[in-house]
């Protein structure tokens, strides 16, 4: 007789109780480490915890590589913040890294062209505000055509990104010192005029600030404001949402002007609190790396914080053994990958649940 | 057996004390220097290995401990280079290199923190300006490499010309042959580079006029490609190239090998193996002449001069093995002009060999100092000879001046 049933059966899970999911994702953890270490003493005959060893030092072995590390994250964090409202929304905003880049040049005009002229208060306070309006105008220019046409927000917000890379390359071009370098340099390296300044003695602590309140606020706004609660509407359906009097244009457009700025902020953040220049690479694909950040913290931007110190902390890792064991690049990324795959994985089996097909045995017992 | 290995080390241990004590003079004993190298690529980039080989062969020859140097990889050109800087000094680096001109304001902004370790920003040119004791630039006389293998070029052209190779696409209107270059960006290392290049085809066939094109980009082989493939289709017989990619002499091979009469010079690596057939010579450049000097001082505990700048006389430029392209003669023509540059009696930029809107340029101003990226100092001309990379002025190249006979194709088609 045939048998009908699949070898392997997925079922959705109705729910799992929180120290489960957890269970699991510790398990996914361990399991990345254990392939990561097979990996890396295969092909480099190193000892693995010597190397994971090595990743932390990376991260976190001294007081300035904490700050960096904190520096970074709090730059991913806060475009993972950005793209939460928007992502809860089911507007699929992958236009991130040029929001960021719109931002981050908007600041990095101020701070050129003001430099000589106002106070670094000054120049704080207008390059904030022009950097969170740059931001939020790449945020709406696809949000109106949503609204309005119906749009593919995907490739919509995606080709924005192109636009905002090459009007970064044309600033670079425009501004770049000297002549010719495609470089802009450091920006009012003497004076420092117009950079986050530091705070107790310490140079991030104002960037980290910054992001965290953002954080909180959003958290908040989300869960507890009825914006918030018509973005999860509109999210679940737009059919209730209008059923239910929201106006979804309205609510399209607010959303994505507000994640565009978040992510502009984050370009503030990065030119005037870090890089102290502007480039292509100021963004530098952070933009992409935060959808990772918002999705896996499924868009609880408290959660957040722990995926992008985790990304943050794999990549400084990755750096620090390329150093350290003269290993090329890319074979720490082969090691953030598989933990990345892994970990993503575990939301998988969090979400659904695989059996087997059943021994022929207990087969025919069923079929009688 | 024991006794006499023990006794050795303890030979050993006095010898080495001895040799400390001699190099206390504020110098650092080879075994105890701790280097720092800031790569913006790592070993797959032809312009980091040129670093990174040069920096271990110095290492090698002065007896510092291979795990002496931390390197750090892929360091981009924005705050990732001070935390690059700022880890290797935490970690007790005396000296750290950076090896990318855009590294430089971020290696500026930590050696200003650092005053006790010295910075050496190489390619760079901001060190005599910035005012800092401990920050260093150095460049090696490029100009110089680029001349011989444009002589290469000439050698080559002129046997084609000699064997009525050359068809009329290959003329101009005023009959010159026309020559092309794929540069990078329009700045001044690349237009020293592409002039000297010239001016060594020019001083073998007078009738040439050159095209240049920009990519906009250090490392772009389908940009570098295709900007090669306009210039040969426009009938350019000589394709050069400021950029670090293979991007250009592959399409010059693919070119010949549809028919047509075409060769290459490359750069900083040898084309042999990508274009076989056309590749002439590459121009190179020997980093381990200026790590081996700064390595030296730090052991000796002397100090490192804020510019330098060396070519042909060090040993600091070179071309890259000939091919089997190259006309006869080439080897002997390249041994003299060498022989020339060593010892100073040739001048690649000498004022009576090129022309400014139709005159010989007699005084360039080499220095900006007021930020308009015009030169208000510094004279460059002295007894009619264009000193380029003068470590008294500045050892990051200067020549801009654009020449008779050199076309910038700036915009897109």
């Amino acid at each position: 007789m045939t048998n009908h049933e699949p070898l392997i059966h997925i079922a959705r899970r109705d729910g799992l109780v929180w120290w489960r999911a957890w269970c699991i994702r510790l398990a996914a953890a361990v399991l990345a480490l254990l392939v990561s270490a097979l990996f890396i003493y295969s092909i480099t005959k190193l000892n693995p915890v010597k190397v994971y060893a090595a990743m932390w030092e990376g991260a976190f072995g001294s007081p300035r590589r904490a700050w960096v590390t904190a520096r970074d994250a709090s730059i991913l964090l806060c475009i993972g913040v950005g793209l939460a409202p928007a992502f809860m929304m089911r507007f699929w905003n992958v236009g991130a890294e040029g929001q960021m880049l719109m931002g981050g040049c908007a600041t990095a005009a101020v701070l050129i062209y003001g430099g000589g002229a106002l106070s670094t208060f000054q120049l704080l306070l207008v390059s904030t505000v022009a950097s969170v309006a740059a931001g939020a105008l790449w945020g709406v220019i696809p949000a109106l055509f949503k609204a309005r046409w119906n749009t593919n927000e995907t490739l919509f917000t995606l080709m924005m990104n192109y636009i905002a890379i090459q009007i970064t390359c044309f600033l670079v071009a425009l501004w770049e010192n000297p002549k010719g370098s495609n470089s802009v340099g450091v920006i009012n390296q003497q004076t420092q005029a117009g950079w986050l300044p530091a705070l107790f003695g310490k140079q991030y602590l104002l960037n980290v600030v910054i992001v965290l309140v953002l954080t909180v606020a959003m958290y908040l706004y989300l869960k507890y404001t009825k914006h918030g609660y018509e973005i999860s509407v509109v999210g679940e359906s737009e059919n209730t949402a209008r059923y239910a009097g929201i106006s979804v244009k309205r609510v399209i457009v607010r959303t994505m002007a507000l994640s565009g700025a978040v992510c502009g902020l984050s370009g503030f953040i990065a030119v005037a609190g870090a890089s102290h220049t502007i480039s292509t690479s100021t963004a530098g694909g952070r933009g992409f790396t935060a959808i990772i950040v918002a999705w896996m913290a499924k868009f609880n931007t408290f959660v957040m914080v722990l995926i992008a110190l985790l990304l943050v902390f794999l990549e400084k890792g990755a750096v620090q053994i390329a150093s350290q064991f003269h290993l090329n690049d890319y074979a720490s990324d082969v090691v953030t990958g598989i933990i990345l795959f892994f970990l993503l994985g575990s939301e998988f089996f969090i979400q659904y649940t695989v059996r087997f097909r059943s021994h022929g045995r207990n087969n025919e017992e069923v079929q009688a | 057996m024991k006794k006499f290995s023990s006794l050795l080390l303890a030979l050993c241990l006095v010898l080495s004390l001895g040799v400390c004590a001699f190099a206390d003079e504020g110098g650092i004993a080879p075994e105890d220097l701790k280097i720092g190298m800031v790569c913006i690529g790592d070993n797959n980039s032809g312009y980091d290995i040129a670093h990174i080989t040069g920096l271990e062969k110095a290492m090698e020859a002065l007896g510092v401990p291979a795990e002496n140097v931390t390197y750090k990889y892929n360091v981009g050109e924005n705050e990732e280079a001070a935390d690059a800087c700022y880890d290797l000094a935490d970690n007790g680096c005396q000296i750290i290199f950076t090896d990318s001109y855009g590294h430089q304001t971020y290696t500026q902004q930590v050696a200003s923190e650092y005053p006790d370790i010295t910075f050496c920003a190489m390619t760079g040119d901001l060190a005599a300006a910035s005012g800092l004791d401990n920050l260093k630039n150095a460049f090696n006389h490029t100009f110089e490499s680029r001349y011989v293998s444009g002589v290469v070029a000439g050698m080559k052209l002129a046997e084609l010309i000699e064997n009525d190779e050359l068809t009329d696409d290959n003329y101009d209107a005023d009959g010159n042959v026309k020559l092309g270059y794929v540069g990078a960006y329009p700045y001044a290392e690349v237009v020293s580079g592409y002039t000297a290049f010239y001016l060594g085809i020019r001083s073998i066939v007078e009738n040439v006029h050159m095209d240049v094109r920009y990519t906009n980009s250090w490392f772009d082989p389908t940009a570098e490609g295709s900007a090669a493939n306009s210039l040969m289709a426009d009938g350019c017989v000589i394709i050069g190239q400021h950029a670090d990619s293979t991007g250009a002499p592959a399409e010059v091979q693919a070119y010949h090998e549809a028919g047509h009469t075409v060769f290459c010079v490359g750069y900083n690596i040898s084309m042999l193996e990508v274009a076989p057939d056309v590749a002439l010579t590459s121009a190179g450049n020997d980093w381990s002449v200026y790590y081996t000097f700064a390595l030296q001082s730090m052991i000796d505990g002397t100090e490192i001069p804020t510019d330098w700048s060396e070519g042909y006389n060090e040993g600091a430029n070179y071309i890259f093995p000939l091919g089997d392209a190259c006309a006869e003669g080439t080897a002997e023509k390249v041994e003299q002009i060498e022989a020339g540059l060593t010892d100073g009696s040739l001048q690649v930029f000498d004022c009576s060999t090129f022309t400014v809107d139709g005159e010989n340029p007699t005084s360039f101003l080499a220095l900006d100092v007021d930020g308009d990226f015009v030169g208000d100092e510094g004279e460059a001309i002295k007894d009619g000879i264009f000193y380029e990379s003068d470590p008294e002025l500045r050892s990051a190249p200067y020549f801009s001046l654009r020449i008779d006979g050199i076309t910038e194709l700036t915009t897109e088609e």
